[in-house]
């Protein structure tokens, strides 16, 4: 096997010892990477049950609390990560023929477009901190208690517009659901800037290539993975009670 | 301390993976599976001790009907962490991390696991988790039981739920790594001719095992991720009395922890495929059969975890379900039994301490198995629920099962793992030991939890105490098997006989190289053309590849 390699193949810097040839090494990386994301799907998939199990239980409730969220921040999200999609594969692809100051750019606007995501998440988490729904007694002192609007009451975007058969114990569940869903998303945003920023920092020093690119691949799939994450929350999440609103 | 400098034979000054470097550095920033096996089996070893001492004081604390040892609330404490640090911390790692770790490369003829340094991290993970769940416990322990049932867990415990669960969260992602890099490796590290059909059946109950480790314990870590952040926040997640759900708890966490009956069970199945047919010299009786039982138990064994909520509130439709399908995965465990029994047939059967595991695991895995479907039965289930019949069911599965195997897996390769051999009438002795202490322990809680005899309660009705003296008894008997071949095995790493590279004329990879094998696992990458259990005459199965000093050998 090992003598019908091409010489600078075998010696490649990048082939860790235990690899035949760089081709193996490429197949169990990325074998590897969707093993992972398939084990994410598990993680995902539990909050995702618990999501169906109340939301069939309380569909006003959920409704009532959807309402809430900001559909237009939720939308522009949605069109950030959808975009940084495009520029990681676009990375990928430089990468793949060996562009590197175009690998780079890529990388930086996928970057840029995840810590933008990542910004406007943090407002919306502020506004409902404002509005007191941060469920439970997760902050000292601010326990969860929104304003609830009177039956007839003009729309006012910081109280809670119930409608009918919903409760403020329910909405706090949703809240829940909420900020488990969207912010384990966060968690896998953060490690994924980390991720190309490591990777920005090697294509700078030039390490990928035609030849070698595996690092960029795989980690252009795990981004598509949380952005695929959110493109399910985004609807059941934000525009599920649309169609309840004029109950 | 260098156990391993003092070889006399020549092939002693060979370089091997034990004395290719020395020094703590070398051993923990390993990156050879063979050593990360080592480091795993010495901290498993240790896991194993204490989950051990607990069940010392439970079966003290059950010698008498009165609750007089412990407290009932210490008693609740002890008996979680010995089901914690059991389940969790010793039967879930401890064949794939050992022997699965050291075996897998050297199984497949590859140099190492597809990501070393993955493998070593998983172990730092286990570490770590293990160092967490250990300060938990001695800062004041849990008393939820193994199984963390809301909304006891949630909201009225005073224990420390959130740091165990927090350890176990751990841990769990060493045992995702672990899986990850195993699936990866079979997949893609294979040496040329080794297909499919010729990897040995370790290799495809790991396979299985892997399967169900990545698929299950993402579940569970975000089951527990759950619970922590209902107990810090008090939201009403699982506690009904602020709008949760408690039998969603018990989905979620049935989900991952019912098939990590099988991570604990596939290995040992694995292991004991092995012996049985190389100890009856017999190529295994219906090879596809066997490795593809372990494929349907993977599959099946995510569909059967309702069988844990007969008795709580579960649909009986449901419970229909669930129940067939309970029955239905005890077919591919039967067909392996079938198959074992079908190997032994007009085998050469030869009965060394292995073997006598092997054959032990099939008897007690066969009684372990035939109460799982008393129990997968609605009605009888009704009646045996949360009794000592459980108890002793599961155990039969757990200690009969994958502590035999496990131990007969750690003798069949000692001398692989090692160089040395272990003392042969010793491990004959303990494994008696341990077969009849097993059955002394647990045969009697069949009879006390049929009678009725609940679990969990540190004081019974004096008319069970006969059963409870029984088994005290039995654990003592138990307690000697498991202390003798710590004792011998440690014993034999320094003053064992040498072994062969391979002792036992096998075919397999793992003995085509040198005892203990070099880091790099085999002289040159091995081209297989046989398969998995076609014996051969000893004069066929040397060791692939030459050493350096051979050539100086026969010129000199």
């Amino acid at each position: 096997m090992a003598e019908g390699l091409a010489e600078h193949e075998a010696s490649h810097p990048a082939l860790q010892h235990h690899f035949e040839n760089l081709e193996q090494q490429r197949e169990a990386g990325t074998l590897g990477m969707w093993v992972f994301l398939v084990t994410e799907i598990m993680f995902f998939g539990g909050m995702f049950f618990a999501y169906t199990l109340y939301r069939t239980k309380e569909p006003a409730s959920f409704a009532s609390a959807s309402n809430h969220l900001d559909l237009t921040l939720g939308a522009i999200n949605t069109v950030v990560l959808i975009l940084s999609s495009l520029t990681m594969a676009l990375a990928v692809y430089s990468a793949q023929i060996g562009k590197r100051i175009n690998l780079m750019v890529c990388l930086t606007l996928t970057i840029v477009l995840g810590m933008t995501f990542l910004g406007i998440k943090a407002v919306e988490y502020r506004a409902k901190y404002d509005d007191h729904l941060i469920p439970g007694k997760l902050i000292p002192g601010r326990p969860f208690g929104p304003e609830v609007a009177q039956h007839g009451e003009p729309y006012d975007k910081h109280k809670l517009h119930l409608l009918p058969g919903a409760e403020v114990k329910k909405v706090e569940m949703f809240y829940w659901i909420y900020f488990a869903m969207t912010g384990m998303h966060a968690v896998h945003m953060i490690i994924g800037v980390g991720l190309l920023s490591v990777l920005l920092f090697f294509s700078w020093r030039g390490r990928y290539g035609p030849e070698y690119h595996n690092p960029v691949e795989i980690s252009g799939l795990y981004w598509h993975f949380v952005d695929i994450i959110w493109i399910f929350l985004f609807p059941l999440l934000y525009l599920l009670g649309r169609h309840l609103e004029h109950l | 301390m260098k156990p391993f400098e003092s070889f006399e034979l020549p092939s002693a000054s060979r370089v091997n993976y034990l004395n290719a470097d020395y020094g703590l550095k070398s051993w923990l920033l390993t990156r050879d599976h063979k050593r990360i096996a080592i480091l795993y089996l010495g901290s498993i070893s240790a896991f194993f001790f204490i989950g051990g001492l607990y069940a010392m004081f439970i079966r003290l604390e059950l010698l008498t009907p009165q609750g007089d040892l412990l407290a009932s609330t210490t008693y609740n404490k002890v008996f979680t962490q010995h089901g914690i640090i059991m389940i969790f911390f010793f039967l879930i790692p401890s064949i794939p991390a050992t022997l699965g770790n050291f075996l897998v490369p050297l199984m497949i003829g590859a140099k190492d696991l597809a990501f070393p340094r993955i493998n070593l991290l998983s172990w730092y993970i286990y570490l770590l988790g293990g160092i967490v769940t250990i300060w938990a416990l001695l800062a004041g322990g849990i008393d939820t039981g193994w199984t963390f049932y809301a909304p006891y867990s949630t909201t009225f415990s005073n224990s420390y739920v959130v740091a165990t669960g927090a350890g176990i969260f751990i841990t769990g992602f060493s045992s995702i790594l672990t899986g990850l890099n195993f699936i990866v490796t079979v997949h893609t590290m294979r040496a040329p001719g080794m297909t499919w059909f010729r990897l040995p059946l370790f290799i495809w109950s790991l396979y299985a095992t892997s399967l169900i480790m990545i698929l299950g314990t993402p579940v569970i870590a975000i089951t527990i991720l759950l619970l922590a952040f209902e107990r810090l926040s008090h939201v009403g997640i699982f506690d009904p009395a602020n709008g949760g759900d408690p039998v969603l708890f018990q989905h979620l966490f049935w989900f991952y922890s019912h098939p990590a009956v099988y991570i604990m069970v596939l290995p040992g199945m694995g292991v004991i495929s092995e012996i049985i047919a190389n100890f009856s010299r017999k190529n295994i009786f219906g090879y596809k059969f066997v490795a593809f039982s372990s494929m349907a138990i993977a599959v099946f064994g995510f569909l059967v975890w309702g069988h844990h909520l007969f008795v709580a509130s579960q649909s009986v439709y449901a419970g229909m379900i669930f129940s067939f399908l309970s029955f239905a995965v005890a077919i591919p465990s039967a067909i392996k039994v079938f198959n074992w029994a079908a190997t032994l047939y007009k085998g050469s059967i030869s009965f060394d301490t292995p073997m006598l595991y092997a054959l032990g695991f099939i008897g007690l895995f066969t009684i372990g198995g035939m109460t799982g479907l008393f129990l997968a039965s609605l009605a009888v289930d009704v009646h045996l629920s949360d009794t000592y019949f459980v108890v002793a069911h599961f155990h039969y599965i757990m200690v009969g099962g994958t502590l035999l195997a496990y131990l007969g897996g750690l003798h069949y390769w000692w001398p692989k793992i090692f160089g040395r051999m272990y003392p042969e009438g010793w491990g004959r002795f303990s494994a008696l030991v341990v077969f009849v202490g097993f059955n002394l322990t647990f045969l009697p809680q069949f009879i006390a939890g049929y009678l009725g005899m609940p679990r969990r309660y540190h004081a019974y009705p004096p008319e069970f105490q006969v059963f409870n003296v029984l088994s005290t008894a039995g654990a003592s008997i138990l307690g000697v098997g498991l202390v003798v071949p710590f004792i011998y095995l440690l014993w034999s790493m320094r003053y064992g006989k040498r072994a062969e590279p391979n002792p036992w004329h096998l075919p397999g990879l793992e003995w085509r190289t040198a005892s203990p094998p070099p880091t790099e696992n085999f002289l040159e990458t091995p081209q297989v053309t046989w398969a998995a259990y076609e014996f051969a005459p000893p004069e066929e199965l040397q060791v692939i590849g030459k050493f350096k000093d051979e050539g100086v050998k026969t010129s000199g």
